[in-house]
């Protein structure tokens, strides 16, 4: 471990907080790496996540001693390719609390789940007039999906606002739920850090006869996320925010919707029987994954939740929270600098900030310099960066192989871009 | 490639104490140019007589390199002819593409160390693909044989 600053330990929160990361970052093999000169302070986590042997290995390891196309032959490799990609859907399964698997459907990420979503049940549900009830503080690929869909049938878009606390104003939320036929919202805000009570608003919406998705690539990665719990219809995420390859999501949805709704996609894999003129589905989930799909992914995705797993979610999470609340502290006590969402209560370890004087970008490359990796810009939110009246932010996000010495040269290198561009 | 090489003290400079900041009363064009992925954002008046840029002026808000970028455009422009002007906006795009200080430039040639830096090279341009924007216009009108709006 890295000597600690002198004086840091000055902040009460600290001696509480874990010196090191929950897990060896020699577990992954990027975080050894050097960026110009400087070891590599991985704090891009909200935008991708840094993959563990374990899970390198279980990719390889598929295309070294199983690779085949799955569902369709009857040699050895493509039966163990399909079982494996099947106890891959089992484990994701059981990761969430959904009971049956069928309600797995493997997609490429949060994005492709939510428009999966968003065409084949709403455009064939939604009427003109219908709400579908978002929130300001969405991610683009939860606006954008429902903007087509509104935009097709006529159905109009409402947003929840959000309070000067950074989290959702319920005040009015039944007044907000009339005539809503879905509501779609973050677990946890990619640029705040809020975990909204999901729980809470779902119990509303069914009420008010209304559907949930719960968009999780947020929450998935880094805490407990149960679908019975949530008492959601729809859930997606994202496998590269959690370890796992690029190119693998997920889309849960109770079965009982997936079997009402129609193909995403048409082609191989989905089809039971296939005429000139018109064909049937496989049944569920089979039916919404058209063509050969991700099968490294999904067995990259189900070593990646095995690895989390033997850490805990809980755990994950309440490390996570204990670095993003000393990392605000930190760059509080730094002149100038404004930090955005919740200051209590439930929070993932995401710290979007400001330096009075900078602009984001400039403090992004100033902390690549000193090797640290933030994200700088309107983090795909647009709506949000303006009832924060910002153009952009910096965004420090934690994950499990972070700990406190990443904290404090995020706070460094923030006063070294200060220095650099002799701002006061 | 250290930061230093990135921002030159010059650029430092003028993004500290851009010249011609501020609109001007009477343009003959104003025209807006921003990056929406970043968030960078500009207003560029220009007075033209007789084909020559005589007044410039602009408002920007953005990161340090597209602010002195900006500066050092109006800066290299005030005086010039239109036709001038769009070759010294091809003249920056060419250094940025090659990485190679052009003296034409003048304090604008220390931004060529944004080459190596291909996610800034949007924020060094915009004030440039802006100017070019605004002499099209011109242009554009005085085909028509009317003042251009922005």
């Amino acid at each position: 471990m890295t000597v600690t600053a002198p004086g840091a330990d000055a902040a009460p929160s600290l001696r509480a907080l874990p010196a090191e990361p929950l897990v060896p970052r020699s577990d992954f093999p990027v975080l050894a790496r050097e960026v110009r000169g400087k070891r590599l302070v991985y704090l891009d986590n909200a935008a991708t996540t840094q993959k563990p042997f374990a899970v390198l290995a279980a990719v390889a390891d598929y295309y070294r001693q199983h690779n085949a196309n799955v569902h369709r032959a009857l040699h050895t490799l493509a039966s163990e390719a399909t079982e494996m990609y099947e106890a891959a859907r089992r484990r994701v399964a059981r990761f969430i609390g959904a009971d049956d698997p069928r309600g797995v459907v493997f997609v490429r990420n949060t994005t492709e789940a939510i428009n999966l979503v968003a065409a084949s049940w709403a455009r064939a549900r939604l009427r003109a007039g219908d709400v579908v009830l978002l929130t300001v503080a969405e991610h683009h690929s939860n606006i954008v999906p429902w903007q087509l869909a509104a935009r097709a049938t006529g159905a109009r878009l409402r947003y929840l606002p959000l309070g000067d606390d950074g989290r959702l104003d319920l005040a009015k939320l039944d007044e907000a739920l009339a005539g809503v036929r879905i509501v779609a919202l973050a677990h946890a805000s990619n640029v705040l850090g809020t975990v909204h009570p999901v729980g809470e608003i779902a119990r509303a919406a069914h009420e008010a006869g209304a559907l949930v998705l719960v968009d999780a690539a947020q929450s998935a990665p880094h805490m407990p996320v149960d679908v019975r719990e949530l008492g959601c219809d729809f859930l997606a995420f994202s496998g590269h925010k959690m370890l796992a390859p690029m190119g693998i999501g997920v889309l849960w949805a109770r079965p009982a919707l997936l079997e009402e709704m129609e193909p995403y996609m048409g082609g191989g894999e989905m089809i039971d029987v296939v005429e000139l003129e018109s064909s049937t589905w496989r049944e569920i989930p089979w039916k919404f994954e058209a063509g050969t799909p991700n099968v490294a992914g999904a067995v990259g995705l189900a070593a990646a939740i095995d690895y989390l797993e033997a850490v805990g979610r809980e755990r994950i999470h309440a490390h996570e929270a204990a670095l993003g609340r000393y990392a605000r502290e930190l760059l509080a006590e730094i002149p100038g600098v404004v930090t955005y969402g919740p200051e209590d209560g439930d929070r993932a370890g995401i710290v979007s900030f400001t330096v009075a004087g900078l602009h984001p970008h400039d403090v992004s490359q100033v902390l690549d310099d000193e090797g640290v990796a933030v994200r700088a810009g309107h983090h795909c939110c647009q709506p949000l960066m303006r009832r924060l009246g910002v153009e952009a932010t910096a965004r420090a996000s934690f994950y499990l192989y972070n700990d406190r010495e990443d904290a404090l040269a995020l706070a460094r290198a923030v006063r070294r871009a200060k220095e650099f561009f002799r701002v006061p | 490639m250290s930061l230093e090489d990135l921002y030159q003290d010059v650029i430092l400079e003028h993004y500290r104490s851009p010249r011609h900041k501020g609109r001007l009363a009477r343009p003959t064009v104003s025209q807006r140019g921003d990056n929406p992925l970043c968030g960078d954002e500009l207003e560029l008046d220009l007075a033209v007589e007789d084909g020559r840029i005589r007044q410039v002026g602009f408002e920007a808000r953005g990161c340090s390199i597209s602010v002195a970028s900006a500066s050092m455009m109006a800066s290299l422009v005030l005086g010039r002819t239109l036709g001038e002007a769009e070759g010294l906006v091809a003249r920056f795009k060419a250094m940025l593409r090659e990485g190679r200080e052009d003296p034409e430039l003048g304090d604008a040639q220390a931004l060529v160390g944004v080459h190596r830096f291909p996610v800034r090279v949007k924020c060094a341009t915009l004030a440039w693909t802006t100017l070019e924007a605004a002499t099209a216009a011109l242009e554009e009108a005085a085909g028509r044989g009317g003042p251009a709006e922005g």
